[in-house]
């Protein structure tokens, strides 16, 4: 029974852990909360769902690849036309801009694929798995195989790569990244491009394990992501990916021994007691590191 | 010197600085020759840090031009002077305390030849992630020379702050070296070291400008600078008092009488 809670809680956290990483590394390269970041997200899901219905060769592949596309364009168009103009002198400019983002992208998604809950098709054949006392399905495990590799894909490319080692770079000062030749507003640009795609990639997951998505799932997720990242350490990309399989797990357990109405409470209450005693995450708040 | 240019490598021209009512640096003109050592000396306050940060572009002078290779920088930005081949290291050091000391290096290198941000996406993604490896292997060998140039290459795999002091300041110059730059500016690059350490750093900056790497020095070190400067430029409270060969500098009167005011030997 336990085991079995894991592996649920495990596959609810990565998706909150993809999310995270996101919040994480605008958070690390701007010191900006992306407001909007969950809007993102269920632009992934509806992406993904309408590839899936446009297209009849569409596989579930198709569909995260074209999710990932849009969303990473999203992230552009947002850095482009809504942080990046935003005069800097004022630290909460930025973050109201991106709560404006949010209300044009909830209210655009709504006029395109209208209010309500939409069911997500079927694109993977469930097949159920038995090991020992624990049933594991295909979903399952497709959900947490994508969620994992994105994570493994982004790990190498903050810690191997020359834009990765700017945009750590750029996290811990901008000015001296600057003067070695780097171009932060490229670096920040390019924060929000893939910390977007990786939005999108989740918002399929979501809609993969949910059967059904709505306009309105950005917000559940972008709370409980905020969450996550304060519990992993603010800029701090492997906490995060850590503290969204935590936050699942904890979910998981109190919703099946208390009761899923107090799931979210507890969460919450989570989140209180960290700004209370651990303001800084378990991890400890720090710049983008490879870990 | 051999002149092998009519106009000079680096020249900054009436550059005025001000903080409020206090004027950081006034009218001050400034020529350095390709491949001299340069010094920049003068008391605290002098204004000797507000010129490297006009120079890097850091900040933007009041008034005032400043041309490198002919070319006037104007508002150009510290990145885009950096491909141009303008480094520099930080009086306070400014090392990324979450990198490895190899991975502070590797910063340094070739930013100059990076490609437009849609082209570098198409690179990665779907025209040779492995050309993307190889590369990254080649910054990799390359670093490791630099680091052996400034004598750090047995603790590449150190955190970059968890280095001595002294070792931090051979660290800055070398990422700085690594961005292969035309000019280096080095704020008070013997700061903090002791006397065995400031000898070898002596002899590191020739060994930079033997490279054919123009030095523009910002020291408070006398007998580093008398040592290895070919022309030493003075300033004051904001104002260029002085400047000539260092036996030139060390006989001014006006020199001599800015420094008895604060610590008495030159």
């Amino acid at each position: 029974m336990l085991g079995q809670q894991l592996i649920n809680g495990l596959m609810l956290g990565a998706s909150y852990s993809l999310v995270a990483i996101g919040y994480t590394l605008i958070f690390g390269v701007l010191r900006l909360l992306h407001f909007a970041h969950g809007e993102v997200f269920m632009v992934g899901a509806f992406i993904g769902l309408h590839v899936v219905l446009w297209f009849a060769f569409a596989n579930i592949y198709v569909a995260i690849a074209g999710a990932m596309v849009v969303t990473a364009l999203l992230g552009w168009i947002v850095a482009r036309f809504a942080v990046q103009p935003v005069d800097k002198g004022y630290p909460l400019a930025p973050l109201i801009s991106t709560i404006g983002v949010t209300i044009v992208l909830q209210n655009l998604a709504i006029n395109i694929f209208g209010g309500e809950q939409v069911a997500f098709p079927e694109t993977i054949e469930q097949i159920l798995y038995r090991i020992g006392p624990l049933t594991i399905s295909s979903v399952q495990i497709f959900i947490l195989a994508v969620a994992l590799l994105s994570m493994a894909a982004l790990w190498l490319f903050i810690d191997r790569t020359r834009m990765g080692r700017a945009i750590r770079a750029t996290s811990e000062s901008h000015e001296t990244a600057a003067l070695l030749g780097v171009d932060v507003n490229r670096v920040v640009v390019v924060t929000f491009v893939v910390a977007s795609a990786l939005a999108g990639i989740a918002g399929v997951l979501d809609g993969v394990k949910n059967s059904a998505i709505t306009p309105h799932m950005g917000l559940e997720v972008a709370v409980k992501a905020l969450v996550v990242m304060l519990l992993g350490g603010l800029g701090n990309v492997p906490g995060a990916m850590v503290a969204g399989i935590l936050l699942g797990m904890v979910e998981i357990l109190t919703a099946s021994y208390l009761g899923t109405s107090v799931r979210d409470f507890f969460t919450f209450v989570i989140l209180i007691l960290l700004l209370l005693y651990r303001p800084t995450g378990l991890f400890g708040t720090r710049t983008i590191e490879s870990g | 010197m051999p002149e092998s240019t009519a106009s000079p490598f680096l020249r900054a021209a009436g550059l005025t600085k001000r903080f409020g009512g206090f004027h950081a640096l006034r009218d001050v003109d400034i020529e350095v020759r390709e491949r001299a050592i340069h010094a920049v000396i003068g008391p605290n306050g002098a204004g000797k840090t507000t010129l490297f940060n006009l120079l890097s572009g850091v900040m933007a002078p009041d008034s005032g031009e400043i041309a490198f290779l002919d070319r006037p920088l104007g508002r150009l930005r510290p990145h885009r002077r950096a491909a141009l081949g303008i480094a520099r290291t930080f009086q306070n050091i400014r090392l990324f305390g979450h990198m490895t000391v190899l991975e502070n290096v590797m910063l340094g290198e070739h930013w100059r030849i990076y490609p437009s941000l849609w082209r570098s996406f198409v690179k990665a993604s779907l025209h040779r992630p492995l050309g993307e490896a190889r590369e990254e292997t080649e910054m990799r060998r390359r670093a490791l020379e630099t680091l052996e140039f400034v004598g750090l290459a047995d603790r590449r795999h150190v955190m970059a702050t968890d280095l001595p002091y002294g070792e931090q300041r051979l660290l800055e110059l070398g990422r700085a070296l690594a961005m292969e730059p035309r000019l280096l500016l080095l704020d008070e690059p013997a700061a903090g070291m002791n006397i065995r350490e400031t000898e070898d750093l002596d002899a590191l900056i020739c060994k930079v400008r033997d490279r054919g790497v123009t030095v523009v020095l910002v020291e408070h070190d006398m007998n580093l600078v008398m040592g290895i400067s070919d022309r030493i430029t003075v300033l004051n409270f904001g104002d260029k008092i002085a400047e000539g060969s260092p036996s030139e500098v060390q006989l001014n009167p006006a020199v001599i009488e800015a420094y008895l005011g604060e610590e008495g030997t030159l």
